[in-house]
């Protein structure tokens, strides 16, 4: 029996600057769920209204259907692991981790400094306190470090604790703000694991806030990508990526991003690149303007016009003007030599492209089905693009 | 080989003293000279102008203990001393919560509770002495409209001392207000946002739990600048009382023994008592400091 987190309308201003607006979000018992998105755009700030540190202006947050806005943080049954750890430095990190557990078990007077040593009945459950701060200090395999003080602890180690401090009290959700920026790219990766791991040991219900697309994209069992305070798309990882439903989501899923060819349709509803010429299946309006999106591993690349290893609707030769080595791939850039010069990312295996340099002349191909079509507002058309019959 | 690395050793070592001469030439000039012609002074009984001078050995700092005025100024200094800390500690830090927790009025209360600081204390003894006066003083006419009748705060040799210790806690209370507001504005934020996850959102909780082991540091720093400057008050007995009424202060002993009977050398002898006090309560407390520096 999981719990299910659902976000209704909500929407919130600083000083008259719509920060979040009208967002609307069902996450599902059990779900590991991403805010992803650039800075600032509002994603923090909705975590925030969740864990009860901030109000919202409008809308309601419910744990099972029930709200929990009238609650405070601690009463939520929500976890939440900060950005900068927010242990506390004067605390040993066993104590750190014990805290919400003394807050909760204790009443006022009987946790007071002092009086909490002679309060009737304060053993026994100081003494289940113990055990469960050892439990979960093992699962973390932190059991060692228990008697440090933060400061004396390197970045993963105090990751684990803070990690500890939230799981230390059996929560239904965890929210977690940005928890992996603060740590190098190694660890970053292991710790990621580790928390795809703790997610599916304990199967409580994760809202994960970061800006990192391949934490989100890797982590997350649905996505929901963020800009200026709204929800854009709210989907799985695969959807995102292959369907993306509208362009700000197309630039932002995909590294590096995704080639754009701005065009406007002529007086045949075609679309005209000088060197090719395609229409949709279904006719585009009369010179409506539209953008047609394409991944850079969706280019193949060959020195010869008839060489593609896979068949090709569409080929240009293009010049590569800037060349990166990934170790199993290169990344290129490239400016067709005839037509317009719409400049293109080109992401291809270095197994199957051995040579390439500076200042070569390459065959560019792709399939017209992966091309992506969005309309003048940037919305996703569910449009195919079919070869163009001359007029 | 051997001999080139012992010539460079050498050479290193004169070059390090060559550079550290100027410093050690100052310090030994500025500091350590005075204080050994003290501690001789201390063991003769110079008198200012004098021409001729014994050597007495210890006996000014066997006189000093039989010293009745002496003894009362160390007695009235530690009084002063046991309202002026905890108070001056406790208040300011009372005053830099609630000034902390204020928006726009913040820099006018920082304003306000640092005038006093600025203030020269001999001019703002003249306002204390009219406010406090028996008969003519503000103080006293609210005592008097309670019905709690008169007291003379600065002739009474009971009430003197706290008078004093209140005066003096009302210039430090601005300054020790300020370093705590630097240390409340170190605790970050999203300590407390966790502490509020974690339950701990009480008033009193915040503080007992957070804020003040938080502020150990500081607190040990204002701690030890109080102790030093209650330790070294003067300026209010001079202007107010002038020893009167039983309220010599440590310092005031030292100047009336040096400066009004020119007894230089059994001024020394109290001086090196002070510097030795302050040093013991200093270094205890530095001490202290040292072993709870193991912070983030």
């Amino acid at each position: 029996m999981g719990t299910s987190l659902s976000l209704d309308r909500i929407s919130k201003s600083f000083a008259g600057n719509k920060v979040i607006n009208n967002v609307s979000l069902q996450i599902k018992s059990g779900e590991f769920v991403s805010l992803l998105g650039p800075s600032g755009c509002g994603k923090s700030t909705l975590l925030r209204i969740i864990a009860g540190l901030q109000n919202a202006d409008q809308g309601d947050v419910a744990l099972n259907e029930t709200s929990i806005l009238g609650l405070r943080p601690n009463e939520r049954n929500i976890s939440m692991v900060f950005q900068n750890y927010a242990l506390y430095p004067h605390m040993s990190v066993h104590d750190n981790i014990a805290t919400p557990l003394m807050m909760s078990s204790f009443s006022f007077w009987a946790r007071q400094p002092l009086i909490r040593n002679f309060w009737p009945g304060n053993r026994s459950t100081n003494f289940l306190i113990e055990e469960k701060v050892l439990s979960v200090a093992k699962s973390l395999q932190i059991e060692t470090l228990l008697d440090r003080k933060p400061g004396q602890l390197s970045g993963g180690q105090r990751q684990r604790v803070a990690l500890a401090r939230a799981m230390v009290r059996s929560p239904a959700v965890f929210l977690m703000d940005e928890p992996l920026s603060n740590l190098d790219a190694k660890l970053r990766i292991q710790v990621r694991d580790e928390l795809s791991q703790l997610h599916k040991s304990i199967g409580a219900t994760f809202l994960y806030v970061t800006h990192d697309q391949t934490e989100a994209l890797t982590l997350s069992d649905r996505v929901a990508v963020m800009d200026a305070g709204q929800v854009l798309q709210f989907d799985t990882p695969q959807n995102l990526y292959q369907k993306p439903a509208n362009l700000t989501v197309a630039k932002f899923i995909g590294s590096p991003q995704i080639n754009c060819w701005e065009m406007k349709a002529d007086s045949l509803g075609r679309l005209n690149q000088g060197e090719w010429l395609v229409q949709g299946n279904l006719q585009l309006s009369v010179n409506s303007k539209v953008t047609l999106g394409l991944r850079p591993e969706q280019i193949q690349v060959s020195h010869n016009s008839s060489e593609f290893s896979q068949a090709v609707d569409l080929r240009i030769r293009a010049r590569v003007t800037r060349l990166e080595n990934h170790g199993p791939e290169w990344i290129f850039w490239a400016e067709p030599t005839t037509g317009k010069p719409v400049p293109l990312t080109v992401r291809a295996s270095t197994k199957s492209m051995p040579k390439i340099s500076l200042g070569d002349t390459l065959w560019l191909g792709w399939l017209l089905q992966d091309c992506l079509v969005f309309d003048h507002q940037g919305q996703l058309l569910n449009i195919n693009l079919i070869p163009g019959s001359p007029a | 080989m051997k001999s080139n690395r012992n010539d460079a050793e050498f050479r290193l070592a004169w070059v390090g003293m060559g550079l550290a001469t100027p410093a050690s030439f100052l310090l030994t000039v500025l500091y350590v000279l005075p204080l050994l012609c003290l501690l001789l002074l201390s063991l003769t009984d110079y008198e200012l102008g004098a021409t001729t001078l014994s050597w007495l050995g210890t006996e000014n700092f066997q006189r000093a203990w039989s010293d009745p005025v002496f003894i009362r100024s160390l007695k009235n200094t530690l009084v002063y001393m046991a309202i002026v800390i905890p108070g001056g500690v406790l208040l300011s830090l009372l005053v830099a919560l609630l000034v902390h927790q204020r928006a726009r009025s913040r820099s006018f209360y920082e304003v306000i509770y640092f005038l006093p600081v600025t203030s020269t204390m001999i001019a703002m003894a003249t306002v204390w002495q009219f406010l406090l006066h028996p008969k003519l003083g503000f103080i006293n006419a609210a005592l008097k409209a309670a019905g709690l009748g008169q007291t003379a705060f600065i002739t009474d040799p009971t009430w003197v001392i706290p008078s004093l210790a209140l005066i003096g806690l009302w210039q430090m209370i601005g300054f020790n207000m300020i370093i705590y507001l630097a240390g409340l504005s170190q605790i970050p934020q999203e300590i407390y946002e966790a502490a509020e996850v974690d339950g701990v959102h009480a008033g009193w909780e915040r503080f007992i739990r957070i804020t003040w082991p938080m502020l150990t540091p500081t607190t040990l720093f204002v701690v030890v600048t109080t102790c030093i400057s209650a330790f070294k008050v003067f300026d209010t007995v001079l202007a107010l009382t002038q020893g009167k009424s039983q309220s010599e202060v440590v310092l005031y002993a030292i100047y009336l023994e040096g400066f009004q009977y020119f007894k230089m050398g059994y001024a020394a002898a109290l001086t090196l008592i002070f510097l030795a006090l302050i040093f013991a309560a200093s270094s205890i407390q530095l001490f202290k400091m040292d072993k709870k520096a193991h912070y983030a």
